[in-house]
């Protein structure tokens, strides 16, 4: 048997064959097909709005904005600040309801999710209702609703409710003592600096000494001592030295309203009560999955090893569960941040209402306003997902 | 295959993004689809609001209505998009309403950067404010420190700015999108004052809780001249606006009324003869028929009439004339001749 071996290579095959030239040929066709639509449709907008003479470009946002926002983080006013000014208010605005709502709504979340798996029947039940109800109702309906609910009980402003240590409630939202801080007021941050430096330190100390000798230390009390017990006594130092350095201004009875002091809109209560219960509502079935996936085994290792349930949940389940919590969690989170823009519905100055709300209708740049806006909740999510994934790898499972 | 797709899909984006709103096409594109899409308020009442059976009322719908009598000789030929005030210059730049009869106030930046064209002015206005009686305020000059209700992406918001600067005063402004959610804001008690055109005070005012509990300020801080706004650009459909609403202002001039307008065109009097076609081709010039004033005052009737039905004497809100007045009674309204 002979069989006869080619010397020469595979028979040349024509270049307009060749499956390698063909793929970078699609692939180039589509990029130059995408980047010419971007390019008529970019073109031909610029075209039309000078046809009908509406004006375009960036420049509006140098032009005196000449309207008020009800709350601004920054210095704001209708005579001295621009439409990129109210942008900046706006955005502010939706990034601190989003940043308060995140937290809470952890919590909250984690809460009910646990609940629902209680042993304990009722507390089991209400969790389910509660997550059944909250999640099944349009957000829309239910800030409405909570709208009218923060907003109906209260009493007019002339009829405030004292709460006490400086805090009013009416119609008109809530009303605190202001801090107003004397020149050496920084020792308190600082100390609170130092306190969690401390701690951080001190954590890593205690660790490192139970894996060496199995000892425990008393974590919890220095951290609450380091943490809280360092700046109150840096307050109380500073207040016998020299000045009280940190004084309050309370609100007082005007006119029309309380005056002085600080005041948190009604609006910004509704919508943070409502993002809050609507969203906890879903990241407590993620909590939930995840503590389904690990393995009964786990739990029941734990159990013959002593330990107690709550620290079986905290040190055994929890951790294993994150992996499988946190990607849906994080886009939780990207909904929350999504959907605050709803607060057009009740008159909260977030980003949609103030910038595609006013300044578009003031100047009529559609195309510009609404460009800003998109960009402005894309890179959010961006960043929001990114540093969700970077919590992710550090608890994801390490496989060896 | 794969080629024949992407020309398919390239062939049709590219007729999608090319569709530019050619200049002079409303008309035959609103003969062609057969209606009018008029953008209207939200809920107006005297100025555009449906009514129990669900039938558009008030001042601007009347607009439309004549506007579409003009065309098809039919009233009924409109379909109505109810638009916030933030979104309805949007919406008649983008084409889809073909006109904005939206009590909407003619400025020079919505003239002249907005890429509208304002034909004629259907009701003279001004800012001014309502509190509760019990807060015991007199006058606007009382307000500072107050917490005030207006609707965003107005010029109502940007007044009330001025006059707050203007007087020194302070305030706390709670801006919502539409006119329901700024009326229900301010009657469930979270401002002190709620501030939006004169007209608009009266017509809210009415669906308060208890009307009779609020009283409208007497200062009136701005002029808010009110009226249809179109496209700029197309010229023919900015004279058919304009002319809907100067036949309608000659008509009640002329003593031309809905129950009268047959008898009319036997009038002698040449200005009559002109306004409803008997003599010269007026409506031919525009692109309507010559009967064209005929059909608006037939179908929905003179100014005068128009005006007493929605916001006079005839309605609920008992607005007198004043401003609006035919300028042979001291108003501002004057019909431009159609000569």
């Amino acid at each position: 048997m002979q069989t006869v071996v080619s010397q020469t290579s595979p028979p040349k095959k024509s270049f307009l064959y060749d499956p390698k030239v063909r793929g970078i040929f699609y692939q180039v066709l589509l990029v130059v097909i995408v980047s010419y639509l971007f390019y008529v449709a970019a073109t031909n907008a610029i075209e039309n709005l000078q046809r009908a003479k509406i004006a375009s470009g960036f420049g509006f946002l140098d032009n005196t904005a000449g309207f008020d926002i009800s709350q601004a983080l920054i210095q704001f006013s209708a005579a001295g600040s621009s439409y990129g000014d109210a942008f900046i208010v706006g955005l502010l605005n939706t990034l601190i309801v989003s940043a308060i709502g995140i937290f809470f709504t952890t919590i909250l979340g984690f809460l009910i999710g646990i609940a629902r798996l209680s042993k304990n029947w009722m507390v089991a039940k209400v969790a389910m209702v509660y997550v059944e109800t909250l999640r099944n109702i349009p957000l829309l309906v239910q800030l409405l609703f909570w709208y009218i609910a923060v907003l109906g009980p209260l009493p007019q402003p002339r009829n405030s409710i004292e709460m006490g240590a400086g805090f009013f409630v009416n119609s008109r939202g809530l009303f605190m003592a202001r801090p107003i801080y004397a020149a050496d007021a920084w020792a308190i941050p600082a100390a609170l600096v130092i306190g969690l430096i401390g701690t951080f330190l001190y954590r890593r100390w205690a660790s490192a000494r139970q894996a060496a000798t199995g000892q425990q230390s008393p974590v919890g009390l220095v951290t609450l001592g380091l943490v809280v017990g360092l700046p109150i006594l840096t307050w109380i130092v500073l207040a016998i030295v020299g000045a009280n350095p940190i004084s309050f201004e309370l609100p007082r009875k005007g006119t029309f309203n309380l005056t002085g002091g600080m005041q948190i809109l009604p609006e910004f209560v509704a919508l943070l009560l409502g993002l809050v219960t609507y969203t906890a509502a879903f990241i407590a079935e993620v909590v939930r999955a995840g503590i389904l996936a690990v393995s009964k085994g786990q739990t029941e290792a734990a159990g013959s090893l002593g330990l107690k349930p709550a620290q079986t949940l905290r040190l055994v389940v929890i951790p294993q569960a994150m992996r499988v919590i946190v990607p849906p969690l994080t886009s939780q989170y990207l909904n929350l941040t999504k959907n605050s823009s709803l607060a057009v519905a009740i008159g909260y100055p977030d980003l949609v209402q103030v910038f595609m709300g006013t300044v578009l209708n003031q100047t009529g740049q559609a195309i510009e306003v609404v460009v800003i806006t998109m960009a402005v909740y894309l890179t959010i999510s961006l960043v929001t997902s990114a540093l969700m994934n970077i919590y992710n790898r550090r608890v994801a499972i390490v496989e060896r | 295959m794969k080629k024949a797709l992407v020309a398919i899909a390239f062939g049709l984006t590219a007729s999608v993004f090319a569709t530019g709103a050619s200049a002079q096409a409303t008309l035959n594109s609103v003969k062609q689809k057969g209606f009018l899409t008029c953008g209207s308020n939200t809920g107006l009442a005297g100025f555009g609001l449906p009514d129990a059976q669900g039938n558009w009322t008030g001042l601007d719908v009347d607009l439309c209505r004549a506007i579409a009598a003009a065309i098809f000789d039919d009233p009924t030929k409109v379909r109505y998009i109810p638009l916030a005030a933030k979104d309805r210059f949007t919406a008649l730049q983008s084409g889809e309403v073909d006109v904005l009869s939206r009590n909407s106030t003619m400025t020079m930046s919505r003239d002249t950067q907005l890429g509208l064209d304002f034909p004629a002015i259907n009701y003279f206005d001004g800012q001014g404010f309502m509190v509760r009686k019990k807060l015991g305020v007199s006058s606007a000059k009382e307000l500072n420190g107050a917490s005030i209700c207006t609707q965003q992406g107005t010029t109502t918001e940007l007044n009330l700015a001025d006059y707050f600067r203007a007087n020194n005063m302070k305030y706390e402004v709670v801006a919502f999108a539409t006119s329901d959610e700024t009326f229900k804001a301010y009657d469930a008690g979270r401002c002190d004052a709620f501030t939006t055109d004169a007209s608009g005070l009266y017509a809210e005012r009415l669906r308060a809780s208890a009307p009779d509990d609020h009283i409208v300020l007497p200062e009136i801080i701005s002029k808010e001249p009110l009226g249809p706004a179109v496209r700029h650009g197309d010229n023919q459909w900015g004279d058919i606006v304009r002319w809907t609403h100067n036949a309608m202002l000659n008509a009640e001039e002329l003593g031309v009324t809905k129950a009268n307008v047959d008898q009319m065109k036997t009038s002698d009097n040449p200005e009559i003869k002109r306004l409803l076609g008997t003599e010269g081709k007026f409506g031919e010039a525009v692109g309507l028929t010559n009967d064209w004033a005929v059909r608006i005052i037939k179908h929905v009737g003179n100014y005068g009439e128009v005006f007493e039905k929605n916001v006079g004497e005839g309605s609920k809100l008992k607005i007198k004339r004043g401003q609006n007045a035919l300028w042979t009674k001291g108003g501002l309204q004057y019909g431009i001749p159609v000569r």
